[in-house]
């Protein structure tokens, strides 16, 4: 099997730790060695990369400081293939040979899900990266989640939900992959519809990779809904979003979209452009001065200038903000607690509120941030093949939360997408 | 509930991605179904073919001429990639049909990470006037860039087959696959027909390329969506014969789509490939192969 390891202390980031004379002593100790899994191929591989760059940007940083309590940071990643079969491997390798000191999980649900048993057997601290509900039957008290889901990962994507309720529309059409993570995320819409009194007019499911919708889109005609959901992978977002524009959609859709994964990414952004405009979709960061914390657009500026030559997302506004935020709250934990011991770190985890570029985060008991910060974004006056147009602020417009809004919601969907 | 609505775009849908499956797969009826090895790294390569389409499409051509354009370079690399696996495989006595496995699986696995050093992990995309539109007939609307893909795919597996069929070449390959001794007696190399074969297969590979990325954007590991399918359709035709192929990639293609509509998406694809098992034991030569 071809992985890949990085032992990753940089000559320059040694360097500056020991022109600090009073960290250079310090820095003697044994380096801080963060262990993980990460697709750097296969279908995960573009949130894999782009995620390595950012906690490697984070590493770098700290390491020109000093280090985590005067000790350089190491990351030891393997690439995982987005293989669910290499993690027993790889993570029993990380605790037994590598030794390392803090466990990351694999990016993505389906290969994570393999290491939360092993973390547990051995007791170790383990963090979910980008993962979702991971920790829900485990209950694991030594689990925490790096993604913005909530308590209650079903309800991911509750704002869309909430946005549909305030704006007085009652008829809904779900269309999901037949996959678990979408199929949750469909349960989830089912479940906030009932509780919120819509009507659920139109409930399909499709395979996974699917090219052409037309023929479930047209079938919308029919059904005259005034919401849309859409849980998708990006390959079927894409075609979903060319699909509105090739066969329409019925004048009746006021909001469409809520789960499509993939088009808040760069080059999905770039190349659907126009086509996205009026879409109201899940995101995780947004760009807007209102919504951005401190040194969040410092870590965009040093990711972007990274992000070319690694061939990687170039914009980084989705997944790269959390994993240099995982580095945060590992050292946020480490610092606090004066070590690396798995139980006292998951202690002051759950007990306290972590500074981050993502803003202030709180665990909850299952390890899930405490809060749902999941934001719906409407896509406006999009214009075709420009990716620079998003590194301002204006053409993602987050309007639900009600808390996190940066705008209000256009409808119906035709007046948005024209 | 099943409309006839539905059930019309069902059918539909199902021919188009039925056309696709078989341009994907028609080189794999080459040279696994009639030259017998195992080339798994053939989707992989469709993607390739896919990513460089998408280069020539940012210097202002059209997707499918760029795949056109892409060929004799792809049937290039196929003589040569059959030289050397030639020297590496069958020199060495009958190939051990693990060890073939073992080889294309690691050119899979290496085209990918090319691609990958060389395009990023991100997807990649084409611009034609025909994507982002639809031919309207009545009530129904077929995007173009399906109705594109099924014409590619159709014009190349006729041409394939006519090839096959009235060329002396085309007849010297089926027999490479079978009698090579009697190529002999007829004075023409197998090992040059082989290799031609070979070339040839990656030739389709660079159109069925620029089918796959007019259908949709592309990433480097795209090849593991369609390796499954690619061999179901040439294992379901019958190894090696091209027309059986075309149909084959239409029963599967509408066996899919007609039972996400009447059973629903989780059985889609298991009951399509319980489909090529049901035919393997009923026919094991597949529908329209020849019992050897």
């Amino acid at each position: 099997m071809l992985t890949r390891r990085r032992f990753t202390t940089t000559s320059l980031a040694t360097a500056a730790a020991a022109s600090l004379p009073t960290l250079a002593a310090r820095a003697d100790s044994k380096p801080l060695r963060i262990g993980f899994s990460i697709a750097q191929s296969g279908g995960l591989a573009a949130g894999g990369k782009a995620g390595l760059l950012a906690i490697e940007i984070w590493r770098d940083e700290v390491n020109a400081k000093g280090g985590v309590l005067g000790r350089q940071v190491e990351l030891v990643a393997y690439d995982d293939q987005s293989n669910a079969a290499s993690a027993p491997a790889l993570y029993s390798k990380l605790i037994d040979i590598d030794h390392v000191d803090i466990l990351l999980s694999p990016y993505g649900t389906n290969v994570a899900g393999p290491t939360l048993p092993i973390a547990k057997e051995r007791g170790r601290l383990l963090i979910g990266m980008f993962v979702i509900g991971l920790n829900a039957k485990a209950n694991y008290d030594r689990y925490f989640s790096m993604g913005p889901w909530g308590p209650d990962p079903q309800l991911t994507y509750r704002a869309f939900f909430d946005l549909a309720h305030q704006n007085g529309l009652k008829k809904l059409a779900i269309l999901a992959a037949d996959a678990e993570f979408q199929q949750s995320a469909a349960e989830g819409g089912r479940r906030s519809a009932k509780e919120l009194g819509i009507e659920i007019a139109f409930d399909q499911r499709y395979p996974a990779n699917t090219t052409d919708f037309s023929g479930l889109l047209q079938s919308l005609q029919a059904v005259e809904p005034d919401i849309v959901y859409v849980c998708s992978y990006p390959t079927e977002s894409a075609a979903i979003v060319r699909g509105i524009d090739e066969v329409g959609l019925p004048s009746s859709v006021q909001l469409f979209g809520g789960g499509m994964v993939g088009i808040q990414n760069a080059s999905l952004l770039e190349s659907l452009g126009k086509q996205l405009n009026g879409i109201v979709n899940y995101d995780t960061f947004s760009i807007d001065p209102k919504q951005m914390h401190p040194g969040g657009q410092e870590f965009l500026d040093a990711y972007a200038k990274k992000a070319a030559a690694a061939k990687v997302d170039p914009l980084g506004h989705f997944l790269p903000p959390y994993w240099y935020s995982t580095g945060q709250v590992i050292q946020a934990a480490v610092e606090a607690t004066g070590g690396t011991d798995d139980k006292t770190l998951a202690a002051w985890l759950h007990a306290n509120e972590i500074q981050t570029i993502l803003g202030p985060i709180r665990f909850g008991a299952n390890g899930e941030w405490a809060e749902n910060r999941v934001l719906m974004d409407q896509y406006r006056d999009v214009a075709p093949h420009d990716v620079e147009q998003f590194r301002k602020p204006g053409k993602v417009v987050v309007v639900a939360p009600e808390k996190y809004r940066t705008g209000d919601l256009i409808k119906p969907f035709d007046k948005a997408h024209s | 509930m099943v409309t006839t609505h539905l059930l019309v775009s069902a059918l539909i849908s199902g021919l188009l991605l039925g056309a696709f499956y078989a341009a994907i797969a028609s080189g794999l009826a080459l040279v696994f179904g009639v030259l017998e090895i195992p080339n798994l790294a053939h989707p992989a390569v469709v993607v390739a073919a896919a990513m460089l389409v998408h280069t020539l499409n940012g210097w202002g051509f059209d997707p499918i001429v760029a795949g056109l354009l892409l060929s004799p370079f792809f049937f290039v690399a196929g003589v040569l990639f059959y030289s050397l696996y030639r020297f590496t495989f069958e020199m060495r006595g009958a190939p051990d049909p693990l060890r073939s496995f073992s080889l294309f699986f690691g050119m899979a696995f290496l085209i990918e990470v090319a691609l990958i050093l060389a395009y990023g992990v991100d997807f990649q995309s084409v611009e034609a006037p025909y994507i982002g539109r639809a031919l309207s007939l009545g009530w129904v609307r077929i995007p173009y860039r399906m109705l594109a893909s099924f014409v590619g795919g159709t014009l190349l597996l006729s041409a394939l087959h006519l090839f096959l069929t009235h060329s002396m070449t085309g007849r010297a390959i089926r027999a490479a696959g079978t009698d090579q001794e009697a190529l002999r007696m007829l004075g023409i190399s197998p090992v040059r027909i082989r290799q031609f074969a070979f070339g040839l297969s990656l030739a389709t590979a660079a159109l069925a390329g620029a089918l796959l990325i007019v259908i949709g954007p592309v990433t480097p590991s795209a090849d593991r969506i369609y390796i499954g399918r690619a061999f179901a359709v040439v294992v379901l035709a019958g190894m090696g014969s091209i027309s059986g192929t075309y149909l084959s990639g239409m029963i599967l293609g509408l066996a899919e789509t007609l039972v996400l509509t009447l059973l629903g998406a989780s059985w889609a694809t298991a009951v399509s490939f319980a489909l090529v098992l049901a035919v393997l034991a009923v026919r094991p030569s597949g529908l329209f192969g020849r019992l050897r």
